[in-house]
């Protein structure tokens, strides 16, 4: 009893444990709910099945968690991930142009370009954090604020379509599974890289942790943290390229809508505490794959989409409140007995 | 020579409030003169009118933010309270009697248990009232996924009702709510031992602790009374629409903070003021009448400019306050401890 005590407490003070219980709750509940979720077809060479559909449909949201990630490590967060993915869309569709089957621009520009549009305004919520020193919640609100209005400029208010199909390949194109997964996995790649095989993340945990320390131990905060915001900026242009490219469009109003919210969601369920510090990469990815499954459940069960508001905000709150080590401490109290067991 | 050394001791604390007032009053005789028509009573009272659940909202939140807090859940609280008023009166026949206090209770509640999550759990308060938000949300859609008209005759005579006004003008009763409400917050921000704890917490959370300060409590009664004042915006965003629905008042919650902001409160914390919010609301107001007047301008210029004011007044607030520390006159904390809020 006392080892699976210990044993216990150790898996749980990981928050990533409640996640992947989340997970196969969910998955588990699908079993029941929805025949056929399970199910995967081969059609035309294509794999086809709702679990594809969770993970096609959840790409961008993966892209996006591994900047969040990196900036929630530093202790910061960043508000404007929705609107530059608005701005990536816009710069991308705007340099293909209407034309029917062709592209005013080659397709590596336009990609290199929407991603340095999309790296550029990471690169300014990091210089309005990092040099400024304004609080990362004001500093990304106000391109939060901007970013729609600038997102429309580029597209002169209208909602620009695009019909070149090497484009739509990014986002809706297939290679035996959907091309955006092999998006994802180079992202995930890289980040995985730079993080874990160089100092780098060493570093974004220390500044998180305490950067005071970290300057004092000769680490530039400043850089770090201005690398982390970009990287922010450059996965939310990743992300923007993947809707624009699926919907074939781009909508300076509504691309990318809620988002953030989502992102920031996927790190939080993830285990990476928001206050920053230790971060993962792997639970972020998990974070957003629950977020996914939750919302295509939910539109397999034919509840109202909107509903899923609502379940959010239920999983928010329990994951919110099992990170917590007052709610936990309080829970424990009522039950003496087990509080006893696990010491 | 007492006259400057007051002066320079007057502005520092006021500086972003003139500014602020100092714009408002600038851009409107700019545009006064620019645009004909736009200086009559009645286009000042339409823009009173236009944002009244805007403004009352803002109070609540200004007082969050001075305390050092943060709160996102304003706009869907708005849409929130504005569908269960719609859903008591037309689907279940309740009268306004028994409606109005009821969503103020209802209202109340909510805030109070972001702000239980926030005090006791330490939740950071990003998440907790992110949650508030989807929950809110979610529970619109719960409610009604369509828009519910409200043809109760007492809204709809509040609603409709015009008082007179000197410059054959008028104002509608939302006007006198959102003045009662403003003065309530002046009233509880510098007249009250409520209002000073407020700010004592904002200014040095740890200090106000040690100096025996109730800080849990007053945590809890600012975020109880932000839920009270988005339930009164809420009413009396249900008097302005006469109906209820899921998506209204979608994304209000960040731009009711960047008008606080605009309005001279420190996010911070510990500095900031009701009268400042009012002028704070009123220049987003004026800008998109400007717009409106002009006609050739695009409507996303109001976030353009909106996102421009936003990061001028967080910039001058910052400058303002490291003119503060770096001077050795004046002992204050240093911002590196100050803005150790949520932890």
């Amino acid at each position: 009893m006392l080892k699976v005590g210990v044993a216990w407490r150790k898996i749980s003070a990981n928050g990533i444990i409640y996640s992947t219980l989340a997970l196969l709750a969910l998955l588990a509940f699908n079993i029941f709910a929805s025949p056929g979720f399970f199910n995967l077809e081969m059609k035309e060479g294509h794999l086809y099945g709702s679990l594809i559909d969770i993970l096609r449909n959840g790409a961008p949201l993966m892209v996006l968690a591994v900047g969040m990630t990196l900036v929630i490590a530093t202790g910061g967060i960043d508000l404007s991930v929705g609107p530059v993915i608005a701005i990536s869309a816009a710069v991308a569709t705007s340099m293909i142009g209407k034309n029917m089957g062709a592209s005013n621009l080659p397709l590596p520009l336009v990609i290199l370009g929407a991603l340095a549009v999309a790296s550029l305004c990471g690169f300014w919520n990091g210089i309005l954090v990092s040099r400024i020193g304004i609080a990362p919640i004001v500093a990304t609100l106000i391109l939060y604020v901007a970013g729609r209005g600038i997102a429309q400029m580029i597209t002169d208010g209208q909602i620009v379509r695009v019909f070149y199909d090497p484009y739509y390949f990014i986002g809706g194109g297939y290679l035996l599974i959907p091309f955006s997964l092999f998006v994802v996995a180079g992202v995930y790649l890289a980040a995985w890289l730079f993080t874990r095989r160089t100092a780098f993340g060493m570093f974004l945990e220390s500044v998180g942790v305490n950067p005071n320390a970290a300057r004092f131990s000769g680490i530039s905060e400043k850089n770090i943290k201005l690398v982390a915001y970009t990287i922010s900026g450059l996965c939310a242009g990743v992300a923007g390229i993947l809707i624009s490219s699926n919907l074939k469009s781009a909508d300076g109003n509504n691309a990318g809508l809620w988002y953030e919210l989502d992102a920031i969601l996927s790190v939080a369920l993830g285990g990476t505490p928001l206050t920053g510090g230790r971060f993962s990469l792997p639970g972020s990815f998990l974070g957003a794959l629950i977020i996914q499954t939750l919302t295509t459940t939910i539109y397999s069960v034919g509840v109202p989409p909107q509903v899923v508001m609502l379940v959010k905000a239920i999983v928010v709150i329990l994951v919110s409140l099992l990170q917590s080590n007052n709610f936990r401490q309080s829970i424990a109290a009522r039950f003496p007995s087990r509080k006893g067991a696990a010491r | 020579m007492m006259l400057p050394g007051l002066l320079k001791r007057i502005d520092r604390k006021f500086l972003p409030l003139i500014v602020t007032i100092l714009m408002f009053v600038v851009a409107f005789a700019a545009a006064s003169l620019k645009y004909k028509g736009f200086g009559t009573p009645q286009v000042f009272y339409n823009m009173l009118i236009d944002n009244s659940f805007i403004i009352i909202s803002a109070v609540g939140v200004t007082f969050v933010l001075i305390s050092g807090y943060v709160d996102l859940s304003m706009g869907a609280m708005i849409a929130f309270i504005s569908m269960v008023s719609a859903a008591l009166t037309e689907k279940l026949g309740w009268s306004p009697l028994t409606t109005i206090p009821f969503v103020l209770l209802l209202g109340m509640v909510m805030g109070a248990g972001m702000g239980y999550m926030v005090t006791y759990y330490k939740v950071p308060p990003f998440i907790a009232t992110l949650a508030g938000m989807f929950l809110a949300r979610g529970a619109c859609f719960v409610i009604s996924t369509e828009a519910i008209n409200i043809n109760n005759p007492f809204y709809r005579s509040v609603a409709l009702y015009q008082i007179p006004m000197p410059g054959h003008a008028f104002i509608s009763i939302n006007v006198v709510i959102m003045v009662v409400m403003v003065l309530l917050g002046i009233y509880l921000g510098h007249y009250t031992r409520f209002g000073r704890n407020v700010y004592a917490v904002g200014g040095n959370e740890q200090s106000a602790l040690l100096m025996g300060l109730p800080v849990n409590r007053t945590k809890m009664l600012v975020y109880t009374f932000n839920g009270f004042c988005s339930a009164v915006a809420g009413v009396v965003y249900s008097f302005y629409m006469l109906s209820g629905y899921g998506l209204n008042a979608n994304g209000f919650e960040l731009d009711i903070i960047s008008s606080v902001v605009i309005g001279g409160t420190l996010l911070t914390g510990g500095v900031g003021y009701v009268v400042g919010t009012v002028f704070g609301v009123l220049i987003q107001g004026i800008i998109q009448n400007i717009i409106t007047f002009d006609g050739s301008l695009n409507s996303w210029w109001t976030r353009i400019v909106v996102g421009l004011l936003t990061l001028f007044f967080i910039v001058m607030q910052r400058a303002l306050s490291s003119i503060k520390t770096s001077s050795p006159a004046v002992n204050e904390t240093p911002p590196a401890n100050r803005s150790a809020e949520s932890t």
